[in-house]
């Protein structure tokens, strides 16, 4: 066995060890009852215990070496970030954001939201097609929202397309 | 009324139209989203889960069985024209699969991989029809404490035992049941976890956790990985046929891979990549050509496959017959019952016997319809394979987000959603197994249910858990199971230093 810590992996578990205290810390904050013999606290302190020890386990293994994983794949950073630039975007862009009474971002709605993502997605892939992909995507968003909003009765919302559909 | 009669009225309740509509969707969408690569059951199933709210319970539960047996069939289609396979349990499928399509055998290939499916699929359907009523007897006499043992039990296969790790197993299932914590507490009222964020208090649903780890995570984990030039799908080249030569060396294992594959299924541990293994090994050995195997061995297709098929219908038997979800589909599917507000647990047999029986008879349906659909109609799926990777991600997010959103037009449940991903990435990349995180969510809060009950049934003593014999004994195998294989392999370690 190696001996030498494997920096990663031992992150990994005191990252655990790390969300236990929070899990913790939010367990000492419910209030116990007094109607049932097994309070609501009894299991999340148990599941606090278990991240507690599944977590040093973790971080034990990593400075004994690690274990196998994905170790040497490089990954692809600027496909990462059309990725995640695509994920922000449609969070920001879905409802729009306000603060208070101003609008930080107008509410766009789904169907251009998601062609958004779409074109971003698209690219994180490397499509080097703009246009073919923001149609494309364009036209599954209207049919996703045609099938939910419409068919299933799903609650969507509206926005600046939704309105004309 | 006997297990024939109830069965008998199954059909008909399957046979009306609007539920013949139902399965064939069902088993059409489940083969699509097996040939897709990265896309699987359980996530399909989520996205649907808000049905529940329009159609009655019958005609979703038809549907949903359709796709999880529909993924079974395409996933091999897919592990053996691509090499990539879509689903963890048809890796096997592409080791001999994979290479019968490149000595121009793909059609006998994907012939015994569906026609094995149909022969274990319908052996396991007619398993869980047999099987189900006497499972359901005895579990009738379990009171709160077998009950908690028996999930305890499960935890511990479905997380320690599967998998490659039983701590990295164990943690994912502990952050599983964190997330089933969340909102409030039906027995007392009060809020657990919720970090004073209102959208929380009704806890967070299983559509977000199972699509965020599965569709989010999985898109997440392709866009990082080097972009190599895309895998073509092999061409047919024959026809999709089996010789009589592929008869003979097909029909036993089906049967041996099905009457391994349901048995294992069945088992608390559920699971088929233990099945699909060890029908290979077995086939192996028993073949009368082993130098094949590795070169594109139809034996290796067939059994296998075969096993795939009837532990998926293995599972479903802990899954209808204790409320006991075995894997993640599983798990969804048990989510979906409690949304009808339907207690999953034995007593289902007798309170909706008929939902229980329509849907076993709408099993041996699909498995029909699927037969259809996947010999004379596969190059149809074959052509899904041919989509761009660029558009289907992007697809999948479309679907996937406006799936969250759906459910309460909540801007936190995409936050949630997107987080969850950034989740399955990293666990992805640590190896650590994400099945557990779904069961750990949707089982952890039964589990408490159950220990509270018992609790309650002692006064408060732990005892009760040991006294009962069945409970002692479900503990016992619990213990086995966890200490058991680190054991072995540290005799098995110490023979060979000792051997050597």
């Amino acid at each position: 066995m190696s001996l030498r810590p494997a920096l990663p992996e031992t992150c990994v578990g005191l990252f655990m060890v790390g969300f236990a205290a929070v899990v913790g810390a939010a367990t000492a904050a419910i209030p116990d009852s007094a109607y049932a013999r097994v309070g609501p606290a009894v299991i999340p302190w148990a599941i606090t215990a278990g991240l507690v020890f599944f977590g040093l386990l973790l971080a034990i293994q990593g400075l004994r070496g690690g274990w196998d994983h994905e170790r040497d794949t490089q990954f692809d950073l600027r496909s990462l970030a059309w990725l995640g630039a695509g994920l922000i975007l449609n969070l920001l862009l879905i409802d729009g954001v306000r603060f208070g009474e101003t609008t930080l971002v107008p509410r766009v709605g789904f169907i251009l939201s998601s062609t958004v993502m779409f074109f971003c997605t698209a690219r994180a892939f490397g499509s080097e097609r703009p246009i073919r992909d923001g149609l494309i995507g364009f036209t599954l968003a209207i049919v996703a929202y045609v099938g939910f909003d419409r068919v299933l009765g799903y609650q969507i919302g509206s926005g600046l397309i939704e309105r004309f559909l | 009324m006997d297990t024939f009669g109830n069965l008998m009225q199954g059909f008909a309740i399957a046979l009306t139209p609007i539920n013949l509509m139902w399965c064939l969707v069902g088993v059409a969408v489940g083969t699509a989203i097996g040939v897709l690569p990265g896309l699987g059951p359980a996530l399909t199933i989520a996205l649907l889960l808000p049905i529940t709210t329009k159609v009655d319970p019958t005609a979703a539960f038809i549907l949903f069985a359709g796709i999880y047996y529909g993924a079974m069939y395409g996933g091999s289609t897919t592990s053996i024209l691509l090499n990539t396979p879509g689903e963890s349990a048809s890796i096997v499928t592409s080791l001999e699969g994979n290479k019968m399509a490149r000595r121009g055998r793909a059609g006998a290939a994907l012939a015994t991989a569906a026609i094995g499916s149909f022969v274990a699929g319908t052996i396991g359907t007619i398993g869980i029809t047999f099987v189900a009523e006497p499972v359901v007897n005895f579990a009738l006499k379990f009171g709160p404490a077998e009950y908690f043992s028996l999930m305890i039990l499960c935890f511990i296969t479905v997380s320690a035992v599967l998998g490659n790790s039983a701590v990295r197993g164990l943690t994912a299932l502990f952050v599983g049941m964190f997330l089933g914590m969340i909102g409030v507490d039906n027995q007392s009222g009060q809020l657990r976890f919720t970090f004073g964020i209102v959208e929380l208090y009704d806890g967070i649903n299983v559509i977000v956790v199972a699509v965020g780890l599965f569709a989010i995570g999985e898109t997440l984990w392709l866009a990082a990985m080097p972009k190599e030039k895309e895998e073509e799908p092999l061409a047919i080249k024959d026809s999709i046929m089996m010789s009589r030569e592929d008869w003979r060396r097909s029909w036993k294992p089906w049967i041996r891979g099905a009457l391994i594959g349901f048995p294992i299924g069945a088992m608390p541990a559920g699971g088929a990549e233990i099945p699909t293994f060890l029908s290979y090994s077995i086939e192996k050995k028993l073949s009368e050509k082993p130098e094949e195997f590795g070169h594109g061995a139809i034996e290796g297709v067939a059994g296998p496959e075969a096993a795939n098929n009837a532990s998926a219908a293995g599972v479903l038997v802990p899954m209808l017959a204790l409320g006991l979800p075995t894997s993640a589909t599983a798990a969804v599917m048990l989510s979906a019952f409690q949304s009808y507000g339907i207690n999953p647990g034995p007593q289902l047999l007798s309170t909706n016997g008929a939902l229980i029986w329509g849907l076993i008879a709408s099993l041996y349906i699909g498995n029909v319809m699927l037969l259809v659909l996947n010999l004379p109609l596969v190059g149809l799926w074959v052509k899904m394979l041919k989509i761009p990777a660029p558009l289907m991600y992007g697809g999948i997010l479309i679907f996937a987000t406006i799936g969250t959103y759906g459910i309460s037009r909540s801007v936190v449940d995409l936050i949630l959603l997107y987080s969850i991903g950034v989740m399955g990435f990293f666990m992805r990349k640590y190896d650590f197994p994400t099945a557990p995180v779904i069961i750990g969510m949707i089982l952890g809060p039964l589990a408490e249910m159950n220990f509270r009950q018992a609790m309650t049934i002692s006064q408060g003593s732990f005892s009760i858990f040991f006294e009962k014999p069945l409970s002692l004994f479900l503990l016992m195998l619990t213990a086995l199971a966890l200490i058991g294989p680190p054991i072995w392999s540290y005799l098995r370690s110490r023979n060979r230093v000792a051997g050597a």
